[in-house]
């Protein structure tokens, strides 16, 4: 499994270097790694429906409770095998859909990461390996929303959808550490033998909380939905991919592995109805008012979300069986719809169902996907999307709540008429009715991209006659995984009772509201300004402020001013050193340790600070060249009365050749400007005395600590033995520590090279030597 | 002398840094080196002054017969000074380059437009 789960990620490296390869005709060899995966997940379906599941557990940071734990349960692999399964028909419809596309290899790169990170969010079974692909996911998903990387509302869509799903992400690490800590285990087995544990302790409320911060923002439950929408400016395969099967699901994903670890208390079931069933009823109404193809199928999705939230919140057996159901039927329909949309876009070149009709025409195939793909988002009996609502139907009407379960009945009757109207908008009206003209010379695209929407279809439909086998073999395992324990679900073509009068009622009124209701711009203005009850604008806010800070930040500290950063640096050097200076103590003065200057010692000193106070004042060039060489010499002087004779030749030395190098070179430059006014000199000669004062008085307390002289004697002693030199400083430099003046010289020799292209070099024809 | 030099380095180094806050280039490189200066000092300070003792071991004699100058300081700053002449010859000529091209001593003046506009 650990292979399955990096080879994505292995494959995505593999792009880079070999990339341009695979733009050719070689690039179906990428579709060949979501195949096999799929193929190897299908293998394990036999074993699993049986009621076994599979570990594998590699050491990664035991120390940290993070090994590479995985685990394949009903749950982890209905959604491995929709993850490769939808990922292949993604594959194949991609490499048409984005021919030519320049960067075409980076596009498969994310998307390769992408499925691996999906893989490694359903196949974790340690919480904090979880947590490392939940957040692949969201920054490979940012890649991918904001392929179009040259559009701004692209580029602004991927930064929101990854500051939502990443904000989000950080509450549920949060809650995953807390949760771990209780149980004392990061492993996802385990935790629920702790599970009475976890429930009683105190922070268990807090847990939760953090916990669906994160499904919520990653699912596009309201209020932080409306990055989805937003997101909806990738490439339609992103989208099909992202928002059918994986990215989105993964928040539903996380409740699902949590529900019989943390579920089955009120403070799991009513949050997750509330939430689930006002987004899924506030999404499938807004559904209705979209114009764009593309914004249809976001806010169903969004609805069917908040179906799957509220289900899981109800925590029934029937409601855990319909959402173990409902998840692979809305991957089915909706990867379709998406792809089908993706083909109308890229032929017609509009996505306005206002202006899209009788397309059947032309674009038979996609067609009947579209519309196979509609009928069974409404629940039409023979298709696998009536049984998923009409379990869901079951799940709503056998609730032990009592008034409480009719008003949950009607919320999951009104958003289903809402899903129906929406999915006939989304696949059928594109493809009823005339034909416009300009629409008359458009020709099927390659088969590679309607066979993957028509096999989904299809198989949406297939499912639909055998829901037994396909139950039996796909979701009984699933929905016992999210259960807990044992479900007894079988599932039938249809069961005459309540349920069924329901399902047909919905889809009359379904139908009903698709002929009623025709989207307009100006409506669809009025149904947005619901979208101001939702936290966007805060967000949006935040977004901003953070901009604001950032440039005001930049401003200050990267004005582009040498002398502005040299300020700042010193001040901060200067807060630092005062402050260690202070906790360090007073300073004692020893002072036996001080010796008397001689007058000529006192001389040179004051020679010195003369020559200083010169060189900052003057305004003439060549006077404070002058200067500073008197400094130099006062220097030299000092190491000759101080024992230091070869310190004194080297500085002697270096003095005059700088003097000399600098009045050859220089004694064409005028005399300094004063462009800076006098307060600006206060307060930088106030900074420079005080950054003077604090050395000092490092100085001062370094000076007053006693002095190792082991160092000092080992050089002395030696010196003769071990090198025959007498000269110590002589034999530290070229002999104990040789290879480090051998350095130094490399270092002169390069200086001398720059300084003799730099003399060399003309840049402008008119330059003089 | 001590407390003389502890002063002196101090001053060495308020030079430094208010010459380093001007806009002239050539102020900076002069503030550079009297940095550089003070860091001379104040090492040589630190491993302690001695008079008339330079750590040369004498004629006949095979190690120090009396007490002698901290030779590794001296190490120290001996190569400092050699390399800082290595920075300050590189700098002047770069400044004469900097001043050819654009015809100032001015920092200001190096703010290309292009860069004002990141």
């Amino acid at each position: 499994m650990l292979l399955a789960v990096l080879s994505g990620l292995i494959i995505s490296l593999l792009i880079i270097p070999f990339g341009k390869l695979l733009t050719t005709k070689w690039s179906f060899l990428l579709t060949i790694l979501p195949a096999s995966l799929f193929l190897y997940f299908m293998s394990y379906v036999p074993a699993i429906s049986a009621g076994s599941s599979f570990l594998q557990h590699i050491n990664w940071i035991p120390s940290l409770g993070v090994d590479f734990d995985f685990k394949l349960d009903g749950l982890s692999l209905l959604f491995a095998l929709l993850i490769t399964g939808i990922g292949t028909a993604i594959f194949f419809y991609a490499r048409t859909y984005l021919k030519g596309y320049i960067f075409f290899d980076r596009f498969f790169g994310y998307l390769c990461l992408f499925m691996s990170a999906m893989l490694g969010v359903v196949l974790s079974d340690n919480i904090l390996l979880l947590f490392v692909f939940w957040e692949l996911t969201s920054i490979s998903s940012f890649f991918l929303i904001g392929f179009n990387n040259d559009n701004s509302d692209s580029r602004k869509s991927a930064l929101t959808a990854l500051s939502v799903t990443g904000l989000g992400g950080f509450f549920l690490l949060a809650g995953l550490i807390l949760l771990g800590n209780i149980a004392g285990t990061y492993t996802i087995s385990e935790l629920i033998d702790a599970r009475e544990l976890i429930l009683n302790h105190e922070l268990y409320p807090l847990i939760l909380g953090f916990l669906f911060l994160g499904a919520f923002t990653k699912s596009a439950q309201f209020p932080f939905h409306f990055w989805l929408p937003g997101a909806m400016k990738a490439p339609t395969p992103v989208s099909a991919y992202l928002h059918s099967a994986t990215m989105v699901k993964a928040g539903i994903y996380l409740l699902a592995r949590f529900s019989p670890i943390l579920g089955g208390t009120d403070y799991w079931n009513y949050p997750l109805m509330a939430v689930g069933g006002f987004t899924m009823l506030f999404a499938s109404i807004h559904s209705l008012f979209r114009i764009d193809l593309k914004g249809i199928l976001a806010y169903s999705t969004i609805s069917a979300l908040g179906i799957l939230t509220f289900l899981i919140g109800l925590g029934t057996r029937e409601a855990i069986i319909a959402a173990s159901v409902f998840i692979l039927v809305h991957a089915l329909y909706k990867a379709t719809l998406f792809l089908v949309t993706g083909i109308i876009d890229h032929e017609t070149g509009t996505r306005d169902i206002t202006a899209l009709g009788g397309l059947r025409k032309v674009l038979l195939p996609v067609s009947i996907a579209g519309i196979l793909a509609a009928l069974s988002s409404a629940g039409l009996p023979l298709t696998y999307g009536f049984i998923g609502k009409d379990l869901i139907y079951e799940a709503t009407l056998h609730t032990d709540y009592q008034t409480l379960g009719w008003i949950l009945n009607a919320v999951a009757i009104a958003t289903n008429i809402g899903l129906v109207a929406a999915g006939f908008m989304a696949g059928i009206k594109p493809f009823v009715g005339t034909l416009p003209k300009q629409f008359e010379n458009i020709h099927l695209p390659y088969k590679s991209m309607w066979i993957p929407p028509l096999i989904l279809a299809i198989l949406g439909l297939v499912f639909g006659w055998f829901p037994g086998p396909v139950g039996d073999f796909i979701n009984h395992a699933t929905a016992n995984a999210v259960y807990g324990s044992e479900t007894d679900m079988y599932l039938k073509i249809w069961h005459l009772n309540i349920v069924l009068i329901l399902s047909v009622a919905t889809l009359l009124a379904g139908t009903l509201v698709y002929f009623v209701n025709k989207p307009s711009p100006s409506k669809l203005k009025a149904i947005e300004k619901l979208n101001s009850i939702a936290p966007q604008r805060i967000f949006r806010g935040y977004a901003n402020d953070i901009m604001r800070f950032s440039r005001w930040y930049t401003d200050l500290f990267h004005n582009g001013y040498l002398r502005s950063y040299h300020l700042k640096i010193i001040l901060f050097a200067e807060l630092l050193l005062a402050y260690k200076l202070w906790i360090s103590g007073p300073i004692t003065l020893d002072l036996e340790k001080i010796t008397t200057p001689s007058f000529y010692e006192i001389g040179v000193i004051v020679i010195l600070i003369g020559a200083l106070y010169i060189v900052v004042t003057t305004p003439s060039r060549l006077t404070s060249v002058v200067a500073m060489s008197v400094i130099g010499y006062c220097i030299c002087l000092i190491f000759v009365f101080y024992s230091a004779p070869d310190l004194a030749m080297t500085q002697f030395t270096i003095d005059t050749l700088s003097t000399v190098l600098f009045v050859l070179v220089l004694y064409k430059l005028p005399s300094f400007i004063n462009h800076t006014g006098k307060a600006i000199l206060y307060r930088d000669g106030i900074i420079a005395l005080s950054f003077g004062v604090i050395i000092s008085l490092i100085a001062l307390r370094v000076w007053s600590e006693p002095i190792s002289e082991e160092i000092a004697n080992f050089y002395g002693e030696n010196a003769y033995i071990l090198a025959k030199g007498k000269n110590v400083v002589n034999v530290i430099l070229v002999d104990f520590r040789g290879i480090d003046t051998m350095f130094e010289t490399v270092v002169l020799s390069i200086a001398a090279l720059g300084v003799y292209s730099l003399i060399r070099l003309r840049l402008k024809s008119t330059e003089k030597e | 002398m001590e407390l003389l030099l502890i002063i002196l380095l101090g001053l060495l180094y308020a030079a430094g840094v208010y010459m380093i806050l001007r806009r002239s280039m050539v102020k900076l490189l002069l503030g550079i080196m009297l940095l550089g200066s003070g860091t001379n000092i104040l090492i040589f300070l630190l491993g302690g002054i001695t008079k008339g003792k330079p750590p040369v071991i004498d004629e006949n004699a095979k190690i120090f017969q009396d007490a002698f100058a901290d030779p590794i300081p001296q190490a120290l700053i001996l190569t400092a000074i050699v390399i800082s002449f290595g920075l300050t010859a590189f700098a002047i000529v770069l400044l004469k380059r900097v001043y050819a091209l654009v015809n100032s001593d001015d920092l200001d003046d190096l703010n290309t437009p292009e860069e004002e506009d990141i």
